[in-house]
């Protein structure tokens, strides 16, 4: 569904993103982790069109998509989420997910850009009042509304960039479960970029790990965190977490490595 | 039994809720510039000024009638606003405010000359001369109850479009987040032209209603172009109630101020309370106190 070879980003004498290569398949969850200034964000940042890459290119449903603008991209079908929730405060909640129905999927049409909203927020767990402000919502119900959005631009595949930050642990399960539901019951493949490996690791297909811009380990999850690399850039700087990521993804009687 | 004093103050306020209303739809074009794309036009009067001479040649040279005429000048400026985004705007969007306000107050000066070179110097007009009404011993003047009724009709379609249609919604809230705009789907460059295009077509209309009230010259934009900036700032840069109720209150001290004396004394009361509230209330008159 999304092939990508060769990215290159540079920031001056910067290179972000250092000859990165991936791809996704149809209906697959992708956990894309690393630690911060691996190049996450910048990855993200070039598949929905922020900004260009410097070199390589993004193959999304057979279609080159590198230098799109952003408005482009979304109507191709790529959605994303923000790590920092951003709505519109000058907008009600219902507002906002319709917005990102009308001008992602279904523009000219204000009745389906509204049943898309609904439908949007009912997948997430959000009332469809109308009057509702953004303004009442928590940092948990921010973050559904950034999902919902997102899912009202009708999106093949899902960007969801850090999905998990501010969140205690039985919400995170949630947000897990809730990226999960919106594979299976939506059938929309995901890229679901964190810095938390322990949630994570329980949800995903396969993991890419990004340290420096480059790609260090990819795999299933109970391979990706036993690979003494990532165990590597890790530890010291959230060991406790790889540990726990591993201790879940673990298979009962795998070797310990 | 009323006596005359109260009659002329009667007469002065009403006059002021009129001109009251020519300005909350000057303040509201310039308003929605700024409030949606954090620009200043400082040559919105001008483009008033060229929807006036577009009236005249359509009217006068034409012989189109004044209503076949208006629609075709809210097109017109409306068709210069989209332009004025795209050539001088756009190029800019990044840049300091600073070099922004230059580049619209150079934009005042070219069109300024444009209209002397092109039009010459003379003071024109229509040649429609509207009736005076008559009730109960006070004045008031047709031109001024057109320009009234017409531009609160045009401020209530553009509030309507604002709340009702998701492109108005689009425009209502894509100054707090460019970026964001952009990926939920959003041509922004777009909102942009329709934003700029819109705030154009107002100045259409204040243009077409003007005429009636104003001879038509290339400096005419100098009689409403700075008491339109102040209306704004008095009721807060972007902030389009907070316009409207400047308007009124502007439009009512120039109205009432000038009864005691001349007219240009109501200018120099409004200006003065613009001066004051700028140091009691400088983010605007309807501002949080924070």
């Amino acid at each position: 569904m999304l092939v990508v070879e060769g990215l290159v980003k540079r920031f001056g004498g910067f290179k972000a993103v250092n000859n990165v290569s991936f791809k996704v398949d149809q209906g697959e969850i992708l956990g894309l982790i690393g630690p911060n200034g691996s190049g996450k964000s910048t990855i993200f940042n070039m598949l929905s069109g922020t900004f260009p890459p410097t070199s390589g290119s993004m193959t999304f449903d057979g279609a080159e998509i590198s230098g799109l603008p952003p408005h482009r991209i979304i109507n191709r079908g790529i959605g994303r989420t923000f790590q920092i929730p951003r709505p519109f405060h000058r907008l009600t909640m219902f507002e906002n997910v319709a917005l990102a129905g009308y001008f992602g999927q279904c523009r000219h049409s204000r009745a389906k850009a509204d049943e898309a909203a609904e439908r949007a927020l009912a997948m997430v767990g959000l009332p469809a009042d109308r009057s509702m402000s953004v303004d009442g919502l928590g940092a948990a119900g921010l973050k559904k509304l950034e999902l919902a959005k997102a899912l009202a631009t009708g999106p093949k595949l899902l960007l969801a960039d850090e999905s998990l930050g501010g969140l205690d642990d039985t919400e995170m399960e949630q947000a897990a479960d809730m990226l999960r539901k919106i594979r299976d019951e939506l059938g929309i493949t995901i890229i679901w970029v964190e810095h938390i490996m322990g949630v994570l690791m329980r949800v995903v297909d396969r993991v890419m790990v990004l340290d420096h811009g480059e790609k260090i380990s990819e795999g299933l999850p109970s391979e990706v965190s036993s690979d003494p690399r990532v165990i590597e850039v890790y530890l010291g700087t959230d060991a406790d977490a790889t540990q726990a990521a591993a201790a879940q993804a673990r298979r009962p009687g795998a070797a310990h490595a | 039994m009323m006596d005359i004093f109260d009659i002329y103050l009667l007469e002065a306020i009403v006059n002021g809720i009129l001109l009251g209303g020519l300005l909350a739809l000057l303040a509201l074009g310039l308003n929605l510039i700024f409030g949606v794309i954090d620009v200043t036009w400082i040559c919105y009067a001008e483009l008033v000024m060229i929807g006036m001479y577009g009236m005249y040649y359509m009217v006068q040279y034409f012989g189109l009638s004044y209503f076949i005429a208006a629609p075709l000048t809210i097109l017109l400026v409306a068709a210069l606003g989209a332009l004025l985004h795209l050539l001088v705007i756009a190029p800019l969007l990044s840049a300091p405010p600073i070099n922004q306000l230059l580049a619209t107050g150079g934009v005042l000066f070219v069109l300024q000359s444009f209209a002397t070179v092109a039009f010459g110097i003379d003071f024109r007009n229509l040649g429609i001369r509207l009736p005076v009404l008559q009730f109960a011993d006070m004045h008031f003047s047709y031109a001024r109850l057109l320009a009234f009724a017409a531009a609160l009709i045009g401020m209530v379609l553009v509030y309507l479009f604002m709340k009702r249609t998701y492109v108005g919604t689009a425009i209502r809230a894509i100054a707090q987040d460019r970026q964001i705009m952009a990926l939920m789907g959003v041509d922004t460059r777009r909102i942009y032209i329709i934003t700029s295009a819109l705030g154009g077509a107002l100045a259409g209309l204040a243009s077409c209603l003007l005429v009636l009230q104003y001879d038509i010259h290339p400096f005419v934009g100098l009689s409403f172009g700075p008491i339109t900036f102040l209306v704004c700032v008095l009721g807060g840069l972007g902030n389009f109630v907070g316009g409207f109720v400047a308007a009124f209150v502007f439009a009512e001290i120039i109205s009432v101020g000038g009864l005691f004396s001349d007219l240009e004394w109501g200018y120099v009361l409004a200006f003065a309370f613009f001066i004051v509230m700028m140091f009691i209330r400088p983010a605007g008159l309807l501002a949080r106190r924070s």
